[in-house]
């Protein structure tokens, strides 16, 4: 018999069983199955994305100078926002009790593609492979400020402690390379944004109640890519070898005499972290990747640490069938001087990002892949700080922000949901951050209500206690 | 497939009973899963304003007007006795899709046919409703009746060894003396034992060895440490704010407390009371006020960032929601927005709970970054806890200002003033203030909680909003839990105190057995440590936890006592070694019928590693430190202006000492623990996951300190310069298993170093970057050699097992 198969089928065993005296239900079930080969997928229904990536936009981009286009609002430059449309909601502290003065966007909006879907002029790029993309402008959320906000979007609570998208993910539908993490996050080293970094939290990527091996794993751009990877100095992969074998030849000992399976885990374990010592680095070195690939996705590419390396990256992590790969990009968080700073980010991302759905189209991986693009909230239409016509900041804004899906059954070339005409309020097919989030599932043939794990007396949920809704709509 | 289905029978068989159905352990599980969230407890409203509790009926109560057994337009609910006159028998069986409960619009699992014959069968026998178990005060003390008189007159081991009689298992062997001073080591001091310890333990054949050996280890301070291990997970003890910048914040003197407080066998209901209310005693003691420090572990925003009243809120809502999970094992937190689903908990007792701790006397959000209290860490209300020497030197300082002081005042009043020597003196009176200003920023204050003179009024929350203040409440506590004792409008935060260890509250004394308890055995008796509410878990032995929890409060909450009973315990020395089958039926050993096997938490593999190669530095207490991690871990997630921004590790010493002193960033905590499951300390934990992860494997293979300690290791081996090789192999082999080596093992050893030695000689450059530059070739090798013989032996699977 294959020994790794013997392994697998006794982890699988000692698991089930395990979860089965949990009263766990069908979905962990699917996955064991699966792991041991005896059925598919531990999805619900057909899937129509294998894997996700996930470009995290943090610090809260501003949807009016990027995607939510409103003609006229520059004819109301500096004029107060009329209580009709503020109805007294809530605010930040930083701008509580101040005068809430329009601040127009100072840029300009083409449409692009065959759809002809109205972009800034800030996203050239993104422009090009617009026919690929749905934008959802009537994003909104519950949180107000960037910890909550983003902790909101990655774990579905805003209060630390759940699990976090990718590791769901991991639970719900287990690896499918073998060699490698399911669940990797890539966090751009530096950014042009030079106003309110934000910080994160590993929270973002952490598995909370579920166990700790769905964690996220995050690369790094300096040094090991994935932590404690290399060998000391002295220890070549010979030498490795050697002392697993050594270890190995003691640990079946020990086997034999105790009779825990558990052992069998440990022996297999560090044959995958051997494996991985070579798999990880093969994923990130570039050295094979052709200049024309290169140059796609622009000059910073050829930088470790940046986002265009980060978007290449997880192209090869969607080719070697990584789950979930969530890129973390700064410097989105612009109270003042937001033109100047909004220029530098979107020239960050803007290549990459469309190089990335070219890249994947090439390659037939977008029909499986699902990106998506989004920040934790968005931002005010009224300004903040200084207000010129070409010099502005904008607060924190819950209520509507603009977000976008690619590939894997996602209809392209189109927008969705509606904003009133201040970009203030949703006034057509709202998107909560729960809907987006149980639209991802549910492309991974995943329902929301039935992915869910017991802990502290609740079936916990992605998607939280209250009820959520795939968006249909922009499914193909 | 079919293997699977079979081995999930007999799996759940250990736990079937054919004993009559009973509503606690079978029925309200069901009834919890697929039926409270519409005929539960919860009686607030939607979102559209409609009652959430649907068609009047609530199952978890078998009277009142929306009772199981109500009648309601002619239709009974539930009828005792009689399956065709009960409307649920028809409405979970029938075809009619409309009528089928639950509905599939609920979105909650149908029942499976073996629920439904558990249904079918209790309703038969009478649908007799119970108590929920863990609400009733813990009575049970009468001894079970066992077959097997000879094993063990114990009585913790009379209820293990019922149990097992029960399920038709007997109790394994005790384990041999090397295990078992191996586990009882790890168990009460997180650390192996020595060479030394082990050759007294076996050297001593008198009957008491063992609980001499106890009562050892309990007396080591290393005691309180491990304890307290425990204890900062539970209550979410950190180095930094979690929130927003995630800046610095320095509980330690918390720490330090709670590691005295085990070590002195400070009484657990003593212990509960400083924390919930230490600073309401009529005079409080140092430590009482270090104590109530408990209400400051919250995560906590900077200023400026959100709203204050908004970040009051939270605060207030984390803080009762970690007595919940801490002292209770109730999930408060789930009542903030609405009665709770499945607990008889409303949320207008949740609120009556939050309103003994609304009244805190401080800021709601950090401090500003100016002055010391931010480069300390601290925020007001705290007191200072110098150090006894600390304290000699601050009056010596004293003594020395009030002298130049003195002196500076008779240069003033003589009557030919002196103006150059007045000027000098002013000088060094200045230089003297500023030195004590610049040593009192080096002492360590413990931030305490304190009330307000006037007591804040407490609102429910509409839906858990901030700002959307209903019903005022007054202090009180939920009426399915026994009444306050003070009369309502003079209690405060002690009273809450005092009522949680009474006597007759049912859960804390409860709670704390089942974590002690799941210490040493790896898993609770109850196994949802963090819930005891109806969601939670069935104990698996639940008459033993209940003799356990009334022994403990007759012990006047005697956590040594306890704990010495539980190891002393037969249960407790039985060997893990078993028959593969046994680790399959009963992969978490709830059976007991063995002893327990399960993977080491972080703290005790790293601070193991570090004992055996004799790096480990025992100093206790104090301000945390930094053991070296890979660079730029911090930086990648913290903002430009966090404090601290970026990751310095600390040298010497201090980079040896143990775990529990390394320091926590919520935004990123140490790596060696986190990969190891180590929960990041923002939320309350009561108990850690234990995965076995190939990032794991890479720790112990590759980690900086895990490889130093290897090179530690080999050359301490050859301090013994009398010993052989076979000899120096097993005895590298000895000191990191507790265990002799046999002949095999020893040949493989042989074997493994020959290789090393052959693969060292042919790499010379390689040898000379494990072993440094001193020697020749060959003696280098022999160094490298010996370094992975050692390096393997550290990443041995037992090194990270409790076996």
């Amino acid at each position: 018999m294959n020994p790794f198969q013997d392994y697998n089928d006794m982890v699988n065993r000692r698991q089930f069983l395990k979860r089965g005296s949990m009263g766990l239900g069908s979905v962990a079930m699917g996955s064991l199955l699966a792991k041991a080969g005896v059925t598919g997928m531990g999805s619900h229904f057909p899937a129509k994305a294998k894997r996700v990536i996930f470009l995290f936009m943090a610090g809260a981009p501003s949807q009016l100078d990027l995607f939510d286009y409103k003609p006229d609002l520059h004819k109301r430059f500096k004029e107060p926002l009329p209580p009709s449309v503020s109805k007294g909601q809530r605010v930040t502290a930083m701008t509580k009790g101040k005068e809430q003065l329009v601040a127009p966007s100072m840029f300009k909006f083409h449409r692009q593609g065959r759809s002809g879907v109205y972009l800034s002029e800030l996203l050239p790029h993104i422009g090009s492979v617009i026919d690929d993309i749905c934008i959802i402008k009537s994003t909104n959320t519950d949180a107000i400020n960037h910890d909550p906000g983003k902790t909101l979007l990655c774990t579905g609570a805003e209060i630390p402690g759940k699990a976090s998208m990718g590791s769901w993910l991991s639970y719900g539908l287990g690896r499918i390379n073998e060699s490698l993490p399911d669940f990797v996050v890539l966090n751009s080293a530096f950014w042009s944004g030079k106003v309110n970094v934000q910080a994160l939290y590993s929270r973002l990527w952490g598995s909370g109640f579920l166990p700790s091996k769905h964690q996220g794993v995050a690369f790094q751009a300096a040094g090991d890519p994935v932590l404690f990877l290399s060998n000391p100095a002295g220890v070549s992969r010979e030498g490795r070898r050697r002392m697993l074998d050594l270890v190995t030849s003691l640990n079946e000992e020990h086997l034999e005499t105790v009779g825990d399976p558990e052992i069998q885990t440990t022996i297999a374990q560090q044959e995958m972290a051997f494996r991985m010592q070579a798999s990880v680095p093969e994923l990130t070195d570039l050295s094979g990747e052709p200049e024309h690939v290169l140059d796609l996705y622009g000059p910073e590419v050829r930088q470790s640490g940046s986002f265009a390396r980060n978007c290449l990256l997880a192209r090869r992590m969607a080719e070697r069938d990584v789950r979930f790969v969530q890129l973390f990009h700064r410097g989105w968080d612009h109270h003042t001087a937001l033109p100047a700073n909004i220029r530098g980010q979107a020239r960050d991302v803007d290549q990459p990002c469309a190089a990335l759905l070219k890249d994947l189209k090439q390659r037939g991986l977008l029909e499986d892949t699902l990106v998506v693009f989004g920040g934790e909230f968005g931002r005010t239409t009224y300004g903040q700080g200084k207000l010129e016509v070409d010099n502005y900041g904008r607060d924190h804004h819950p209520r509507c922000f603009s977000t976008w899906m690619a590939g894997a059954g996602i209809k392209g070339g189109m927008t969705y949901g509606e904003t009133d005409d201040y970009c203030y309020n949703v006034v057509k097919d709202p998107v909560h951050v729960r809907d987006f989030n149980a639209t991802i599932l549910h492309q991974l043939g995943l329902d929301h209500n039935r992915l869910t794990f017991p802990f502290l007396g609740l079936d916990q949920k992605l998607t939280g206690v209250n009820e959520a809704h795939v968006v249909k709509d922009i499914l193909a | 497939m079919k293997y699977f289905i079979g081995l999930l029978t007999v799996a759940t068989g250990l736990w079937a009973g054919a004993e009559e159905v009973s509503f606690n352990a079978d029925i309200r599980p069901i009834f919890s899963k697929h039926c409270m969230t519409c005929h539960g407890p919860d009686a607030g409203l939607d979102e559209h304003g409609k009652s959430k509790r649907k068609g009047e009926l609530r199952l978890d109560r078998a009277e009142g007007p929306e009772g199981a057994y109500r009648v309601l337009d002619g239709v009974q609910a539930i009828k005792p006795g009689d399956l065709k006159g009960s409307e649920l028998w028809r409405r979970i069986t029938t075809d009619d899709a409309d009528d089928r409960m639950p509905p599939v619009k609920a979105h909650v699992d149908p029942l499976t046919s073996a629920e439904k014959e558990t249904l079918r069968k209790w309703i038969v026998e009478g649908a007799k409703y119970e108590e929920f178990w863990s609400f009733v005060p813990a009575r049970e003390r009468e001894l079970p009746g066992v077959k097997n008189k000879k094993w063990s007159a114990r009585p913790i081991d009379q209820f293990t060894l019922a149990k097992m009689e029960e399920k038709g298992l007997v109790p394994n062997a005790r384990a041999d003396k090397r295990t078992l001073i191996r586990r009882v080591s790890f168990d009460l001091t997180g650390l192996p034992p020595s060479l030394e310890e082990i050759e007294e333990f076996l050297a001593d054949h008198s009957e008491d060895a063992y609980e001499r050996l106890v009562s050892r280890l309990m007396e080591k301070p290393q005691y309180g440490e491990h304890m307290a291990k425990y204890w900062l997970d539970l209550v979410r003890f950190a180095d930094t704010n979690g929130m927003h910048h995630d800046h610095y914040r320095d509980m330690t003197p918390y720490r330090d407390w709670v590691i005295r407080s085990f070590n002195e066998n400070l009484g657990y209901d003593e212990f509960v009371k400083y924390q919930v209310a230490g600073d309401l005693y009529p005079e409080p003691s140092t430590e009482q006020l270090i104590g109530s420090g408990f209400n400051r572990l919250h995560l906590i925003i900077d200023v400026g960032t959100a709203l204050p009243e908004e970040s009051f809120t939270k605060n207030v809502i984390d803080r009762v929601s970690a007595v919940g999970t801490a002292f209770m094992g109730m999930t408060l937190g789930c009542a903030v927005c609405h009665d709770h689903k499945f607990d008889p908990l409303t949320q207008k007792e949740f609120f009556q709970l939050y309103a003994f701790f609304n009244n805190f006397d401080g800021e709601p959000e950090t401090g500003r970054r100016s002055g010391s209290d931010f480069k300390r860490g601290l925020q007001a209300p705290y007191i200072m806890v110098p150090t006894a020497e600390e304290k000699e030197k601050l009056a010596a300082l004293d003594v020395g200002l009030e002298g130049l002081e003195g002196e500076l005042k008779a240069l003033q009043a003589a009557e030919a003033r002196d103006e150059g020597a007045i000027k000098a003196k002013e000088g060094e009176l200045k230089k003297a203030q500023e030195a004590r200003g610049k040593f009192e920023e080096t002492l360590r204050g413990a931030m305490v909680m304190k009330e307000r003179t006037e007591v804040r009024p407490a609102h429910v929350l509409v839906r858990g909003a901030y700002d959307q203040p209903g019903e005022e409440v007054q202090r009180d506590t939920p009426a399915f839990l026994p009444p306050l004792k003070a009369e309502e409008g003079t209690r405060d935060r002690m009273d809450l105190a005092e009522w949680l260890v009474a006597p007759e509250n049912p859960l804390t004394a409860r709670v704390e057995v089942n974590r002690i308890w799941q210490q040493f055995f790896g898993v609770g008796l109850v196994k949802t440590a963090e819930d005891f509410g109806v969601q939670g878990q069935w104990p698996s032995h639940p008459k033993l936890l209940d003799y356990l929890t009334t022994e403990f409060v007759a012990s006047r909450w005697d956590v040594k006592a306890l704990v010495r009973m539980i190891v002393l315990s037969e249960t407790y020395q039985q060997s893990s070694v078993a028959p593969r089958e046994r680790f399959v039926t009963d992969p978490e050993n709830r059976m007991l019928a063995r002893g327990s096997r399960f993977r080491l938490d972080s703290e005790m593999i790293r601070d193991q590693v570090l004992a055996v190669s004799g790096l480990l530095n025992l100093e206790m207490y104090g301000f945390s430190v930094k053991p070296p991690q890979p660079a730029g871990l911090w930086k990648a997630v913290a903002m430009p202006s966090s404090y601290p921004r970026e990751y310095v590790a600390d040298a010497g010493g201090k980079i040896h000492r143990r775990s529990i002193y390394t320091f926590w960033k919520r935004g990123m905590p140490p790596p060696q623990m986190s990969i190891f499951d180590a929960p990041t300390r923002e939320a309350c934990i009561a108990r850690r996951e234990r995965t076995n992860t190939p990032l794991q494997a890479l720790v112990l293979m590759n980690e900086d300190q895990y490889f130093g300690a290897a090179k530690k290791f080999a050359e301490n081996l050859f301090e013994v310069p009398e010993l052989n090789e076979d000899q120096r192999l097993a005895r590298a082999y000895e000191t990191v298993t507790s265990q002799e080596p046999s002949e095999l093992t020893v040949g493989k050893l042989r074997e493994g170093l020959k290789g090393f030695r052959g693969y060292y000689s042919s790499n010379p450059d390689l040898a000379k970057a494990v072993a440094g530059e001193e020697g020749d070739e060959v003696s280098r090798a022999e160094r490298a050699a010996w370094t992975m013989l050692v390096h393997s032996l550290l990443n041995l699977d037992v090194v990270k097992t409790h076996e």
